[in-house]
């Protein structure tokens, strides 16, 4: 199968790997996937006084498509509100990063990384975590 | 210089040799005829053609000509040997005994065997991909008809014990099958001397074109048959009908001929090479050799780089051709089944690469893939959190992942 130009993007140049201090009050962290599985995303999120996300960082273990997806929601998530980023959609990755169907759970992953995160600073906010749905991986 | 891109997965296919490819093309313009025809010169010299080749590849394995059924392949060899076996010794007994690494073309025969009614025992190996011959032992039973046990594994290149094996079975009466697919041509196989009853062997991983393979099928102590799983013309003594293909069982014998030549020399020339390869990249951090060191094939190693995953980890190295044991790569999602009887975690499972190394393999080609390996290894565990927590001190099992 071959990878779409945007995969390839993504993976030859990812944006924004790296690690945030997961002790602080303003980062929140989602880690998903699990190593047995082939796939493991952390996200991590920055977000501002006024509920701005600052900055977004990433680890992924998992394929192109999957570093891709992780890649490219740590460039949405910048200068979105918690809110805004809530509403990111997996579709929305499949179609930028066209991937094929059998690498849409690659995009569920990332989708799951960024509620996990927004969560894990929900939390750390004395807010109430957002019932999620049920993964579909 | 050399040719981008690099291939490294002769275990999955080889390149035709041209000395292979030159001695089939007469026989798609010119000598076309079908082997079967007796009346015309045609037919003629399309059989003396066929009986050349079948002296060939009888010769490799030790065997007599008149012991090779030609076939399409491997897979269908397998399936030959497994059902033939089945269905003609239908009133010894109903038990095979097969070991549960061997090519889906041996496991899933077996499977629909046992919705016939057979049953089957699917043995486990040890952690370095071997089965003992004590498990074999232990497994035969007085209603045994057949032990199915592969010369040398596929995704790892583990060479098992076969002729012990063959021995066994042997003093205890049940025939013995081995599928040789990956041995043929690499190593000295000889049916005489390993006591082997029946033998699946294919052109396409030695050399030779796609879609021709050979079943070995002992005439003498004892004499074997298999019931037929393909009927029509009678061809090969009515044991595998269809119209030869003439082109391919040339270039199968040739395949032959040449690897018998050329095999100890290349064996000696890519051990080389591989240990070469497989040394640099051991000595990177956390990289661990999957199946036995030593009882292996001389061209083939398989490794697993931990907290990479194998998808990813190739599509960092598009310039070498190789394959990977994990799921990403394939449509279940499952991770190779051959690692996970070893008894490696998924995880590791899913960071395997194998290497196979061929007759067109060179020194700088390994040189590179070295590099090339090294470098996306070290690019990727940058990017794997799993990495960091490794190196942070955290254990992995300690975390309560996701997703099952
Ligand atoms: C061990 C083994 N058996 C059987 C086969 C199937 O061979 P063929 O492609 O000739 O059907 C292969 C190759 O894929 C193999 O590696
Ligand atoms: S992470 Fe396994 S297919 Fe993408």
């Amino acid at each position: 199968m071959a990878y779409s130009e945007k995969v390839i993007d993504h993976y030859t140049n990812p944006r924004n790997i790296g690690t945030l201090d997961k002790a602080s009050a303003q980062v929140g962290t989602g880690l998903v996937g699990a190593p047995e599985c082939g796939d493991v995303m952390r996200l991590q999120i920055q977000v501002s006084d006024s509920g701005v996300i600052e900055d977004a960082k990433f680890k992924t273990f998992g394929c192109g498509s999957a570093i891709a997806s992780s890649s490219l929601a740590t460039e949405w998530l910048k200068g979105k509100t918690v809110d805004q980023a809530l509403a990111i959609d997996n579709m929305e990755i499949v179609e930028e990063l066209a991937l094929p169907p059998v690498k849409i759970h690659c995009s569920v992953l990332a989708e799951d990384a960024i509620k996990a995160a927004i969560n894990d600073y929900r939390v750390k906010n004395g807010m109430e975590p957002l019932e999620l749905e049920k993964s579909h991986h | 210089m050399i040719q981008i891109p690099i291939y490294l997965d002769n275990n999955s296919t080889t390149k035709c040799d041209p000395r292979v490819f030159e001695a089939m093309t007469p026989f798609f313009l010119e000598d076309f005829g079908n082997a079967a025809s007796k009346s015309h010169a045609f037919g003629w010299k399309a059989e003396e053609a066929v009986d050349y080749a079948r002296e060939q590849i009888a010769k490799i394995i030790g065997a007599n000509s008149k012991e090779i059924i030609i076939t399409s392949g491997a897979t269908e060899s397998n399936n030959l040997a497994l059902k033939g076996v089945y269905e003609m010794y239908a009133a010894k007994g109903n038990h095979f005994i097969t070991v549960s690494t061997e090519h889906k073309a041996v496991l899933d025969a077996c499977k629909h065997l046992e919705k016939l009614g057979a049953e089957v025992s699917y043995l486990p190996v040890g952690e370095d991909g071997l089965i003992k011959v004590e498990q074999i032992q232990a497994a035969i039973k007085p209603n045994t008809v057949l032990v199915s046990v592969m010369y040398a594994n596929n995704e790892l290149g583990v060479i098992q014990p076969i002729r012990e094996i063959a021995a066994l079975c042997r003093e205890h009466g049940v025939l013995f099958h081995t599928d040789a697919t990956q041995a043929v041509g690499k190593i000295p196989v000889d049916v005489m001397a390993d006591q082997i009853d029946l033998l699946s062997f294919t052109a396409h991983k030695m050399y030779g074109p796609k879609g021709v393979g050979a079943l070995y099928v002992r005439r003498k102590n004892p004499r074997v048959k298999v019931t037929a799983q393909i009927d029509g013309g009678g061809h090969e003594r009515g044991m595998r009908s269809g119209t030869l293909n003439v082109p391919g069982i040339v270039g199968f014998g040739k395949a032959c001929e040449i690897a018998m030549q050329e095999m100890e020399s290349e064996a000696a020339r890519l051990r080389v090479l591989r240990d070469k390869l497989e040394n640099a990249l051991l000595e990177m951090e956390e990289s661990y050799l999957n199946g036995h060191k030593e009882h292996r094939l001389p061209h083939t190693t398989n490794i697993s780089f931990k907290y990479v995953e194998g998808e990813g980890l190739m599509m960092g190295i598009k310039d070498v051709a190789v394959s990977s044991g994990s799921a990403c790569t394939s449509a279940s999602l499952e991770p190779s089944y051959v690692l996970k009887n070893l008894g490696l975690d998924d995880e590791l499972a899913h960071s395997s690469i194998r290497f196979g190394l061929g007759r067109f393999t060179t020194e700088e080609e390994i040189d590179f893939t070295i590099k090339c390996v090294t470098d996306a290894v070290n690019k990727l565990r940058d990017m794997s959190p799993l990495w960091e927590m490794f190196k942070e001190g955290i254990d992995l099992k300690s975390i309560e992942w996701s997703e099952h």
